[in-house]
């Protein structure tokens, strides 16, 4: 349940971010999650209910979750690539879990094998946008 | 719009942390992970609740010196640090099973922001940093992110070592960043120039590496309680 603490991060924010803009009531917010972090969307959903009790600004926020495929581009042939195809254990999908950046240490460009790659989207857990009234 | 939610959660995750030590030093091999494992274990010892958060991504070998095999962070509300020989204990290594950790500096950015927001230290009296050479990401992140961070320099007696120092203290004063003093280590004795104290060469320090209680009996723990009292840290 490590999704608890990214989920704590995503409602935070977007407190803080609806305070800066003046939100008189923050209704929506876009969360994006990357499809390399695999995160589970019951768990993080669960933890956001539990959370929006100690948030009272996001009590009535509806929070849309949406996932970005993953896309890799090659450092060494400039090759692009997605995820779907390329191999890794359980283990292995475990750790890039907790930390995104170990599909560098796990995941190879499949043309040319260099871990030497970008992760130009769908890396971890964002935020797309905020709706709010003023 | 696209905003990264993690920042705003680091304070919060270290907020029950009285002290954080960043031990650093700007060239490699000059003992910053052996330092900052030690003197982990030196402060759990005399019943400081302690951290170690291993920062040293492409080098991490905290794990080594401590003798740390088969941990895990535990699941809950974020990641729990296991405790080993007293010292909550966090590195890159618990997610790269032993193989090489191959990130560029914006990578090793993201991934110390990762570990910042979901590792629940709890309280603490200290959290030791054990930072990797130089001054790059993780260096910044860590100015950055841990506002109170305290530095404590590590050297050798080397020209080269000396110069770098001295580059590297010069930017903390700008960066406004609290230098506890700069440790010689390996010293051959004497009084060392432009350093607070010394440890000395210590040739039973390899055998103990990987042994808690041994390398708490060395003469370089000794050096370096030595040292860390006369620096105020305990």
């Amino acid at each position: 349940m490590h999704e608890w603490a990214l989920a704590e991060s995503v409602i935070k924010t977007a407190v803080e971010h609806a305070a800066s803009e003046k939100f008189k009531k923050l209704k929506e917010t876009g969360v994006v999650f990357g499809e390399l972090q695999a995160i589970d969307k019951e768990i993080f959903a669960f933890a956001l209910e539990e959370l929006r009790k100690q948030f009272p600004a996001a009590r009535d926020c509806k929070f849309k979750i949406s996932v970005e495929p993953a896309a890799f581009r090659c450092k060494a042939c400039a090759h692009e690539f997605p995820l779907k195809g390329l191999r890794k254990t359980k283990d292995e999908a475990e750790f890039i879990h907790f930390v995104p950046e170990m599909a560098h240490t796990f995941l190879k460009c499949p043309k040319c094998k260099s871990p030497d790659f970008e992760i130009a989207a769908g890396r971890g857990v964002g935020i797309s946008y905020l709706k709010g009234g003023r | 719009m696209n905003i990264d939610p993690r920042p705003s959660v680091i304070e919060e995750r270290l907020k029950g942390v009285k002290r954080v030590i960043a031990v650093t030093g700007w060239k490699g091999g000059i003992g910053k992970s052996v330092t900052a494992a030690t003197l982990a274990l030196l402060l759990a010892k005399k019943g400081y609740k302690t951290g170690l958060f291993d920062l040293d991504f492409a080098g991490a070998s905290g794990h080594l010196v401590l003798g740390a095999k088969g941990l895990f962070p535990k699941e809950e509300k974020g990641l729990e640090p296991p405790v080993y020989e007293g010292v909550k204990f966090m590195s890159v290594v618990f997610f790269s099973d032993n193989k090489a950790v191959p990130l560029r500096g914006a990578n090793v950015s993201d991934a110390i922001i990762e570990l910042l927001a979901i590792t629940q230290w709890g309280e603490l009296d200290f959290l030791v940093l054990d930072m990797p050479p130089g001054i790059n990401d993780a260096a910044l992140d860590v100015m950055r992110f841990a506002r109170s961070a305290e530095v404590l320099a590590v050297t050798v007696p080397s020209v080269l070592a000396h110069d770098v120092l001295a580059r590297s203290l010069e930017l903390y004063k700008k960066l406004k960043v609290p230098v506890l003093g700069v440790i010689e280590n390996m010293s051959a004795g004497g009084k060392p120039k432009g350093a607070n104290a010394v440890i000395r060469r210590d040739p039973g320090l390899e055998r103990a590496l990987g042994h808690p209680g041994a390398l708490l009996k060395t003469a370089f723990a000794r050096d370096l309680a030595k040292a860390a009292a006369r620096l105020g840290i305990a």
